[in-house]
């Protein structure tokens, strides 16, 4: 490593990074191997490309939306977090209203580094599972926001390898490497989540990927952002405001395909689905199935539904609650319990648990609640389009393989079944073999400037409000 | 332990004359003429310990010490005494333990003192008091100074313990005395102080006698105590004084101590009671009680230091390796009691590593000399002191260290240690130097070196560090051998230290002291760790439980009249 590179003119920053020694020594042996990761398990072919990209370069709110073409591997990942807060309290948990923790309390430095890795894995990961999307990419809008979201994911594992390096010393330092080390889907060195070894094989896994894996996200960012390590919640906080975007694609990207569909069986008038796959547009059937796989196989990311490390995580202030400080209790929830599901007698049941050791199901319910919006908001296409049929989140005990509902069998409508009846279905509920080749021969790459692929509608409007055939992507 | 009869109990009410200082504390110094529970006479090459307890200069309120039982602060004065034979006596060879009360030797430690004590005072009373009785047995292994244990009458519990710690116990044999350990059938507990390892291991008692020995109130006396091993001998009251001068004297022929010796008076030593701090001369511990953690930190010695056995002597107590152990003596007994919640020593040193080589250089050369061997001896005891200290122990190596030879061992004592590494600063980083005295000089109670422990004995990593021996070690090279457990540089110095204290403090520190003993006595078993493994697991274990301590049981109902009511569940 070449000495006396100026990292922080190199790496936008808002934590002093030119004073911080520590940091600076541990950029040096990281930055490497990071872009060397980039180089060789991000966007596949596409480090040569100008990408039109937003850069954040502070953290006021003209300073994260900077857009400009960029090669991907010069992008100026940045180390961001919101502005402190003088005179933070904790909001929650045993240690509430004493001062928030500027530093690792030893106590808690296994679980908080242990919530950061987890965290910091994820975002990689995504990068990993998408990086031959951009060949099959149904437009050069779609390209883009595809490396936009790649790019984000880096800046987000920036901001973990940040706390890791700043705060957990040489065990941080070794953390960080091993973030890099493990790879979404090697059988050797898998990423620590199950549902980040998974392929995101096609457009319609990616945009449901982003869509609700990217909010599970969002919600763990959300009860991070409420931890009593303030530069925990000061970084998720800022994170925050770029994992918006990705939801969006992943929101408007099923609605462009719904709308896409909707105007196929207009045209047609049929709602055979073998018709309007002839029609080379995905039907809603199928929607519906990748739908379930992606709802389901998310909500097992919030956890086990009766678990001690939540309720270790919150008492001891490491993670909050969605919202934590806007609700109205007592932030500490001894003695309270809350409903998780259980099967008994063949029938789903509802059984109470203590509340501390319910909170991944806390957090898991809100997830629900707010992912159920943007299908709500899906079937407001299929309206317009007067078309009958409704997309629907499945039960929530529907595919589980986490907690005390992995192994049951439960149809997307909530009743317990039998392994016959439930193999007999699983091509009506899941994604079938057929279903994902079907998907995948649409694939193709579409990339002429406002040019956009069979199967998907464009969009209302561009990015930065750039017209729908602006040059996202310039192929160099 | 005490077994006097019902009727002879009645509780003290009066304030007790104790060792504490004015803020409350106990202290563990003190002087022959302040004794209030023995007296030493010298004659030739033997002395006599007397023990006679003033029954109302208790430590603690609550208590009357009667027939000679003991509470700590009787067992300070004992520490004192055999330190003092040790040190101003060089021509004494034997150390003739006894009463000065008739027809009572010793009746251990006193029951209405364990019953008014909390759990850990008990427990830190019967450490110390193993400790001095390991100390005797030590003294006669490495020093040639001879116990024996004249036992002029009843001899039960600790007062039994006390004469198995000594060479030879000579029993009189008057149809009364005995020597008993009445623990288990009168109190439901057990013995302390060693007393069932010391009858099987050291005395060899076939297992089934001392199965009826231990479960026997009344003991075992005469010639069936001979029979049994309990005791070397037997003599009748008109010729026991005789005999016990003759074995005295055959056991002083055995000795190498010299006549011609020039003792060292040990002056007391001196220490600066401060809120945060107890400063001595060459030992200062700062004390974080809201961190619950205290700072050792030993210095080098200064200025010319003696290299004969003249200078030494015309040094005497202020000779540093005599000092330094002193003064970290009673530091380490002063925390242990009267620190209770500061869980995590952090062990400094501080000043020229080349002044401590050079002084263990002299230590070694002359190591044969009664004085530096029984300097030797006390280092010895005070390091074999800090293993077996219920605290989680730290090593801090930094800048301006030295952590050399003798003072290298206290960072191998530790459970964990860190050494600073500062890659851009070769002469600032910190070093250590392992030298001759780590290889043996200090063994452990398990009669190794901490580098032989270190090493579970392993030739090529204890060689390969011998083969390094004299070197300034750096952080990296320190680490390469083995010898230290974390290498931090100064960027990640500051947060990896706090945060290993931290996360430390956080811990159970009954799992720590259970799980930092288990580590540190890692191999070879013996007598005495098997005393203090046996003492921490079955003892502390049984003084926990309803059956000795509940509202009914053995302990807490002894000398009450009323028959304790045992939980019959087999555990």
């Amino acid at each position: 490593m070449q000495t006396g590179i100026n990292y922080s003119d190199k790496i936008p920053n808002n934590v002093n990074l030119s004073e911080d020694k520590a940091l600076q020594r541990a950029l040096e042996h990281w930055q490497p191997n990071y872009l060397s990761w980039w180089n060789d398990m991000g966007p596949e072919g596409a480090m040569q490309h100008d990408v039109y990209l937003r850069t954040a370069v502070s953290v006021d709110p003209g300073g994260w939306a900077q857009f400009g073409h960029v090669k991907m591997p010069d992008y100026r990942w940045g180390i961001f977090m919101n502005p402190k807060e003088e005179g933070r309290t904790i909001g929650f948990g045993e240690h509430k209203g004493e001062a928030a923790w500027q530093d690792v309390p030893g106590e808690h430095r296994a679980n908080l580094r242990r919530i950061i890795v987890t965290q910091g894995d994820t975002e990689p990961a995504s990068v990993e599972q998408q990086r031959h999307l951009g060949l099959t990419a149904p437009s050069m809008y779609d390209l883009r926001n595809l490396f936009q979201i790649n790019v984000e994911e880096g800046r987000h594992l920036w901001a973990m390898v940040y706390l890791l390096h700043k705060h957990f010393g040489r065990d941080g330092r070794e953390e960080a490497d091993a973030l890099l080390q493990r790879n979404s889907g090697d059988a050797d060195n898998p990423r620590i989540l199950g549902a980040f070894n998974e392929k995101t094989p096609d457009w319609l896994a990616f945009f449901m990927f982003t869509y609700f894996t990217d909010r599970d996200g969002k919600f763990q960012l959300c009860a991070l952002a409420e931890s009593a390590f303030d530069p925990l919640a000061r970084t998720t906080k800022f994170m925050l405001t770029e994992e918006a975007h990705h939801m969006f694609v992943g929101e408007s990207g099923i609605s462009r395909v719904i709308a896409r569909t909707a105007a196929v069986m207009n045209e047609l008038k049929t709602d055979d689905p073998a018709k309007i796959r002839a029609a080379g547009v995905i039907d809603l059937d199928t929607i519906q199935r990748y739908l379930n796989f992606h709802y389901s196989v998310t909500i097992d990311l919030f956890g086990a539904d009766e678990s001690s490390n939540a309720a270790i995580f919150y008492n001891s202030g490491l993670k909050g609650r969605f919202e934590e400080t806007k609700r109205a209790d007592d932030h500490q929830l001894q003695g309270q319990t809350y409903g998780v599901l259980a099967v008994q007698n063949d029938t789903l049941i509802e059984r109470q648990v203590p509340m501390l050791n319910g909170l991944n199901e806390v957090l898991r319910d809100d997830y629900i609640k707010d992912s159920v919006g943007g299908v709500g908001r899906w079937n407001k296409v299929l309206e317009k389009a007067g078309i009958a049929f409704r997309l629907t989140v499945p039960h929530k005990a529907f595919n589980r393989k986490i907690g005390m509902l992995a192994g049951v069998k439960i149809s997307p409508d909530g009743r317990v079944v039998s392994e016959v009846e439930f193999a007999a279905n699983e091509k009506h509920w899941l994604p079938s073999v057929e279903d994902r080749a079907f998907v995948a021969s649409l694939m193709h790459r579409v990339v002429e400037p406002g040019k956009f692929a069979n199967w998907i509608a464009p969009p209302v409007m561009g990015i930065n409000r750039q017209p729908a055939d602006f040059d996202y992507v310039r192929f160099n | 332990m005490n077994v006097a009869s019902a009727s002879e109990i009645e509780l003290s009410e009066g304030t007790p004359k104790t060792v504490t200082s004015a803020n409350g504390n106990i202290d563990y110094r003190t002087e022959p003429s302040s004794y209030r529970h023995w007296s030493l006479a010298f004659d030739d090459v033997v002395a006599t310990l007397s023990m006679n307890v003033d029954e109302n200069a208790g430590l603690k309120p609550g208590y009357k010490l009667k027939l000679n039982s003991y509470d700590l602060g009787v067992d300070i004065e004992l520490h004192d005494a055999v330190n003092r034979v040790r040190f101003e006596h060089p021509e004494v060879r034997t150390v003739v333990v006894t009463s000065a009360r008739d027809r009572i030797f010793c009746s251990g430690a006193n029951i209405f003192m364990l019953g008014v004590s909390s759990h850990g005072w008990k427990v830190n009373f019967c450490k110390f008091t193993n400790e001095t009785r390991n100390g005797l047995e030590d003294s006669s292994q490495y020093s040639g100074l001879k116990f024996l244990a004249a036992v002029n009458g009843a001899c039960a519990g600790g007062g039994y313990e006390l004469a198995l710690a000594c060479d030879e116990i000579l029993l009189i044999d008057d149809r009364s005395s005995s020597v008993s350990l009445p623990e288990v059938p009168l109190l439901g507990v057990l013995p302390g102080t060693g007393g069932l390892t010391r009858v099987t291991d050291k005395r060899h008692v076939r297992h089934d006698l001392a199965d009826i020995f231990c479960t026997t109130t009344e003991g075992v006396r005469g010639q069936k105590a001979k029979d049994w091993r309990l005791v070397d001998d037997i003599a009748k009251p008109a010729v026991f004084a005789g005999r016990v001068r003759e074995r005295a004297l055959q056991l002083a022929a055995g000795s190498d101590r010299p006549a011609d010796g020039k003792g060292v008076s040990l002056t007391r030593v001196e220490r600066k009671d401060e809120p945060y701090a107890l400063r001595y001369a060459n030992v200062t511990v700062e004390i974080d009680r809201a961190k619950r953690n205290a700072t050792f930190t030993m210095k080098a010695p200064t200025g010319k230091q003696p290299d004969s056995i003249q200078g030494i002597e015309a040094a005497g107590v202020n000779w540093w390796p005599l000092a330094m152990a002193r003064e970290l003596d009673d530091a380490i007994l002063s925390m242990r009691t009267n620190e209770v919640d500061v869980g995590t020593w952090i062990l400094k040193t501080e000043g020229d590593a080349a002044a401590v080589l050079a002084s263990d250089a002299v230590l070694m050369k002359h190591k044969d000399h009664w004085l530096v061997r029984e300097t030797i001896g006390l280092i010895r005891r005070t390091f074999s002191r800090i293993d077996v200290s219920s605290r989680s122990l730290f090593a801090l190596i930094e800048s301006e260290s030295c952590f050399a030879g003798s003072l290298l061992e206290l960072a191998l004592a530790c459970d964990r240690t860190y050494m600073l590494a500062l890659p851009d600063d070769a002469d600032r980083a910190p070093k250590i130097t392992v030298s001759d005295v780590n290889f043996g000089l200090f063994p452990m109670a398990t009669g190794q070196s901490r580098l032989a422990r270190r090493f579970y004995e392993e030739v090529p990593a204890v060689e390969a560090v011998r083969a390094k021996a004299g070197m300034q070690l750096d952080a990296d090279a320190a680490f390469a051998l083995g010898l230290v457990t974390s290498a931090p540089d100064d960027i990640d110095w500051t947060d990896e230290v706090r945060i290993a204290l931290e996360e430390r403090a956080a811990m159970s520190p009954d799992a720590l002291t259970g799980m930092e003993a288990n580590l540190r006595f890692n191999g070879t078993e013996n007598m005495v760790t098997r005393i203090f493994g046996r003492l921490t697991a079955w003892q502390n274990w049984i003084f926990q439980r309803p059956n000795a301590v509940g509202e009914k049981g053995a302990l807490k109902l002894y000398g009450k009249g009323e028959k304790s009511q045992f939980d019959f569940n087999r555990v």
